[in-house]
């Protein structure tokens, strides 16, 4: 068991693996995406009281997901890199980052423009709206707390416990704003929370959180995989490695 | 002759850490009060961006107090560590044989004694200034003293992130801000509720049932924090 | 499929703007991702590559001057 773990943070066991792992990945996300896509848009049926703006869900809510996921990967990247060490784990915490934050944005603003046909406004402090804004926040302070350190190491270790607390912190963020969300404005139209939405709804929108995560784990893989590249550019192995790729030379 | 060890336990190190805090911030004064004077100044700032009507001024006192409380508690954190960071007394504190964690507790315990409990004694002062009505000075005064507790232990986890960087400033509220969220929607919600004249019994259990989970973990992420700014 | 012609899908009955412009904000996020994670990747391998080069080079100098 333990063995197989430490052969699993070497890098360079990872990159051979991950060389026959990733194009899959990819694939299965681009098909998933694409017939998600198209059947979200074009051959869902349109909901009774939003109309077709009830489409915007099949982006909206593959974000929102994603954006919480991301950050629970970071936490436990950031955790396997503190206590056991594996370089490895922080490489892909340092490409996950960026990636949740793009998906809370995405998610965000999503939401925003979702808004307006249904509350008529850009922007309602809604408890789900504002909990992922402050999401977003925590994105860019692990972000800035990895860049801000001199050392990669001090920055990897820093950025690693600051996505722990923030990983403590997010469920209790989530409660309170939901709850002070109550207190403040009772009954608001909740976008997503319908009771019994028809399988020719709901079945698109599994394509896609399912083509989202694909999405997620190939775009790791694939930048994870360039880390190592970066990060171990002086071994004898990433150097070979190099010399039998044609595909940089144009 | 006979060689007189040093006692060594835990308490004698939590009270010798304690005490030599307490000195040095009774010594640097204008640090124990600087936070108070901003946060009577922000506090100030509002009737005159907004308005001086006292009906409209009462209704958004609790946000403000709290919000500018936090702020001030906030300005604050960078001294927690930082004095110690460059004379090197930190780098010792690490060296110390009694566990970290509890060593950075009592820290917090005298930046919470020294910033948090005066802004709470102060807060009624200012509530009058903002005509929040007299039955919920106790209560605002009372949830700023257990909200400002979770404040500086939460805050101290990004100063003791931040110590080893140059200009941490702005990073330090960028990463501590949203984690004091949770604090900021109670500790203003008691305050409102006792506006209101229901009780603000739920509230203030729960700024103490976030102080309890600050308390059990917040000592481990400091400590953790601090060797790696150490350390590297 | 919910939409009767190419244009009826293109108007999202009425709420054009809205589906659309939130689409195409994810969609652009994604396909910049895999751009700029295929750009990054490409500039690495090139760049091993001409640090390779030169080694080689100084390499063969030296045992040319020898």
């Amino acid at each position: 068991m333990w063995a197989f773990i430490h052969k699993l943070g070497s890098p360079k066991w990872f990159y051979a693996i991950s060389a026959r792992l990733t194009p899959w990945f990819w694939a299965a996300a681009a098909v998933l995406l694409v017939v998600g896509s198209v059947w979200g848009l074009a051959f869902a049926p349109s909901d009774y009281q939003q109309g077709n703006s009830f489409r915007i869900i099949y982006v909206h809510v593959p974000a929102a997901i994603l954006a919480q996921s991301c950050f629970a990967a970071l936490a436990v990247a950031g955790g396997i890199y503190l206590i056991w060490k594996i370089k490895l784990a922080d490489m892909a915490a340092a490409v996950i980052a960026p990636f949740g934050a793009a998906m809370t944005f995405v998610a965000l603003f999503s939401g925003a423009v979702w808004g307006v046909p249904t509350w008529g406004t850009w922007w309602v402090w809604d408890a789900r709206l504002t909990s992922m804004l402050i999401q977003l926040f925590l994105y860019f302070g692990v972000i800035a707390l990895r860049g801000a350190f001199a050392s990669r190491d001090s920055g990897a270790k820093a950025a690693s416990v600051l996505a722990l607390v923030g990983v403590v912190n997010i469920p209790i963020i989530k409660y309170s704003v939901e709850w002070w969300n109550t207190l403040h404005q009772p009954a608001t139209f909740t976008l997503t929370e319908r009771p019994a939405m028809p399988a020719d709804m709901w079945l698109p929108l599994l394509v896609m959180v399912l083509g989202f995560y694909c999405f997620f784990i190939a775009l790791t893989l694939t930048r994870t995989r360039s880390e190592i590249l970066r990060r171990e550019s002086a071994k004898r192995w990433v150097r070979d490695l190099a010399d039998g790729h044609a595909g940089g030379r144009r | 002759m006979q060689v007189v060890e040093p006692r060594t336990g835990l308490a004698v190190a939590v009270r010798a850490t304690i005490k030599r805090d307490l000195t040095l911030m009774l010594r640097r004064r204008g640090e124990v009060i600087n936070p108070l004077v901003f946060f009577a100044l922000v506090i100030t700032l509002f009737p005159l961006g907004i308005s001086p009507d006292t009906a409209l001024l009462a209704e958004i006192a609790p946000g403000l107090l709290w919000v500018a409380a936090l702020l001030a508690t906030q300005l604050s954190l960078d001294v927690l560590f930082r004095s110690d960071f460059d004379d090197g007394s930190l780098e010792q504190l690490l060296l110390a044989p009694q566990p970290l964690p509890a060593l950075v507790l009592s820290k917090v315990l005298v930046h919470w004694l020294l910033t948090g409990l005066p802004l709470a004694v102060m807060a009624p002062l200012l509530g009058i200034m903002l005509a929040l009505p007299v039955e919920s000075y106790a209560v605002l005064a009372l949830s700023l003293a257990l909200g400002s507790a979770s404040l500086s232990l939460i805050g101290a986890i990004g100063a003791a992130l931040t110590v080893g960087l140059a200009r941490g400033g702005v990073l330090l509220s960028l990463l501590v801000l949203p984690l004091y969220i949770p604090i900021l929607i109670f500790g203003a919600g008691a305050v409102q509720a006792a506006v209101l004249g229901a009780s603000a019994a739920p509230h203030l259990a729960l700024l103490g049932a976030l102080l309890a989970m600050a308390l059990m973990l917040a000592p481990w992420a400091i400590a953790a924090a601090l060797r790696i700014s150490i350390n590297g | 499929m919910a939409f009767e012609s190419l244009t009826a899908l293109l108007a999202m009955g009425g709420h054009a703007p809205y589906v659309w412009s939130a689409w195409g904000v994810a969609a652009a996020l994604l396909i910049v991702s895999v751009a700029h994670a295929r750009a990054e990747r490409r500039q690495l391998i090139r760049e091993l590559q001409r640090r390779n080069r030169r080694e080689r080079n100084l390499s063969e100098r030296e045992t040319d001057e020898r």
